[in-house]
């Protein structure tokens, strides 16, 4: 796919995020749209997925270990054939099937339940080991927050998979520099999160979260060592698109008013 | 137990390679036949346990049969939202494997008690909750528990405990196993507190009171229709379990009977809603606790005479 058709994609589910978030007034609308162009180079130009047998034992596995951004997950699987766009009206609703958290299967393509941070890496450590036990090439990425890593148990499984040798296995980092409360290098020295990484033993590769070709290229040289796990810091934007929501954290919490709808998606083409 | 759970678990992985078994850098030598026959099904976590689990609900995703094994407390209270999201939510049969229920490990002080797992387990949904009451009810529930499609947990004691099962006994998870029959008391207990269970109702045989006396060895989910033929059949219904009962399966039955408005004379006979406060050894702490042969025995006259 070109360039201009994958820009078109993440503009495509920006648009949605805003009609999700608005109509249902959900949070971490900033945390989603910070992800939006990772989905799409992994939707649409790396992963090994087929919408139409979304259960293949061979298929890439994808975890979204910072679940509350899973209304990009949601937009992305949709936008991917994996099901009815109807079902992301039903985003967050009485009845509907989506939760604001993912819940494993319960739309087909979402693999893992998450929503409390620092779970997705042990699990996707425990689906690469068994896929290198059954002697099978497919992948597992996990995506987490530069904040996630505060989390324990990050760590655990970090030592895990590079001990492990899981060259199959792949952390993305949303480096978007906020977390709930303030500045992530507040709380962690950010500019250490390579050497740590590093340091445990991963393979790792820092690229700007929303160029699209700069991913590509990053996703196709993994692994970036063999035997080693690899991980991408992604440097993103929280809110991205969306200039009055850029690096801002309020955009955390707040969700847009459907009277400025109009104004969030005007803002968001013109600045795609 | 803990023999019969490693023996069992060998002789299951011969034959299915596609079981593993997980540990938290515990069991130092009680598994180094399994490890030397099936290195690639022996993989110790390290002191990672949150991780551990994380890394079995991955496992599990892929169709793999895991056994998580350590110490009580590091693979339940540690982990507990590890099992519950983990596990539980997405309905993942990995088996947890805890040994030390109650005061096994006596003198190595509260934080290597299990006297309140019972309660915290059971209150996850999903989560079979298994109590074997000695070796042989250790082997064959743990062959069970491979065909559950859902994960379970299956405390354990470590050394020593009787065995009071004939190796053809009839076992089912959910399903209380009836030792003898009685119609005067029934005395109902899970774990290890199977053989004092027997000791006691050997003495009131011996002054002519018929008890009952029942291994129930699943807590979660409870043989209902167990407890109800009980209530019908004897007068008087003790439970005793080295856990503390509001939140150990006395509790679990007080629950089931009131609300299915079934009036019984039940007492708990279990520990209180406290941390252990002496320093020994669990025949000692049984002792101070009443939970011995000498202390049921006199709770049990004591509940009696207060209802006549």
């Amino acid at each position: 796919m070109d360039l201009k058709d994958l820009k078109e994609i993440s503009l495509k589910m920006r648009e949605r995020l805003l009609t999700m978030h608005s109509k249902s007034g959900e949070s971490h609308i900033g945390s989603s749209l910070s992800i939006v162009d990772i989905l799409t180079v992994l939707y649409y130009e790396i992963l090994n997925i087929d919408p139409l047998n979304p259960y293949c034992e061979t298929r890439d596995r994808f975890i979204l270990s910072k679940g509350h951004a899973a209304s990009a997950l949601y937009a992305v699987l949709s936008q991917r054939g994996f099901f009815k766009k109807e079902i992301l009206d039903s985003f967050a609703e009485n009845g509907g099937e989506i939760s604001v958290h993912p819940e494993r299967f319960s739309v087909p393509g979402v693999e893992a339940s998450t929503g409390s941070l620092g779970h997705g890496l042990p699990m996707g450590v425990g689906i690469a080991l068994s896929g290198k036990k059954d002697n099978l090439n497919f992948r597992t990425y996990v995506l987490i927050s530069d904040g996630e890593c505060e989390e324990g148990s990050v760590w655990e499984a970090a030592i895990s998979a590079s001990r492990f040798k899981l060259d199959n296995l792949i952390v993305i980092i949303d480096e978007n520099r906020w977390q709930a409360y303030e500045r992530t290098d507040k709380i962690q020295n950010l500019e250490l999160l390579k050497s740590k990484w590093e340091a445990f033993g991963w393979s790792c590769k820092e690229v700007n979260g929303h160029d699209i070709q700069g991913l590509i290229n990053t996703f196709k040289s993994i692994p970036f060592e063999i035997e080693k796990p690899s991980i991408v810091i992604a440097k993103t934007i929280k809110g991205k698109g969306v200039q009055e929501m850029e690096d801002k954290m309020e955009w955390h919490y707040k969700s847009p008013k459907l009277e400025d709808i109009e104004k969030f998606l005007n803002s968001l083409r013109k600045s795609s | 137990m803990r023999k019969a759970f490693v023996k069992k678990l060998t002789e299951l992985v011969s034959n299915n390679k596609n079981l593993y078994l997980l540990t938290g850098d515990l069991g130092f030598s009680v598994f180094d036949e399994f490890k030397e026959q099936f290195p690639d099904n022996f993989i110790n976590m390290g002191v990672s346990e949150a991780n551990m689990i994380g890394v079995a609900a991955g496992m599990a995703m892929r169709g793999k049969q895991v056994f998580v094994y350590s110490i009580i407390p590091f693979v339940t209270f540690r982990v507990l939202e590890q099992i519950r999201n983990d596990l539980c939510l997405q309905n993942l049969p990995v088996k947890i494997i805890g040994v030390g229920e109650g005061i096994t490990y006596g003198t190595s002080g509260p934080t290597h008690h299990a006297i309140e797992d019972i309660g915290v387990m059971s209150s996850l949904p999903n989560l079979t909750v298994i109590s074997p009451g000695d070796p042989i009810e250790v082997e064959k529930l743990v062959e069970q528990s491979l065909y559950l499609d859902a994960p379970c947990y299956i405390r354990l004691g470590k050394t020593g405990e009787e065995i009071i099962n004939s190796q053809d006994v009839s076992l089912k998870i959910g399903k209380g196993n009836v030792i003898k029959e009685g119609k005067d008391i029934a005395i109902i207990s899970t774990g290890n507190m199977l053989s004092s269970a027997i000791k006691v109702s050997m003495e009131f045989e011996k002054e002519n009171v018929s008890s009952m006396v029942i291994s129930l060895h699943t807590i979660k989910p409870l043989d209902e229709t167990l407890l109800k033929e009980v209530s019908e059949k004897v007068k008087y219904i003790f439970v005793i379990e080295e856990h503390i009962s509001s939140c150990g399966l006395g509790g679990k039955i007080s629950f089931y009977y009131s609300q299915q408005n079934i009036n019984v004379r039940m007492k708990c006979i279990g520990l209180p809603d406290d941390f252990i406060k002496f320093v020994g050894k669990q025949d000692f702490l049984r002792m101070k606790y009443g939970l011995d042969v000498d202390g049921i025995k006199k709770s049990i006259i004591s509940f009696i005479n207060s209802k006549k």
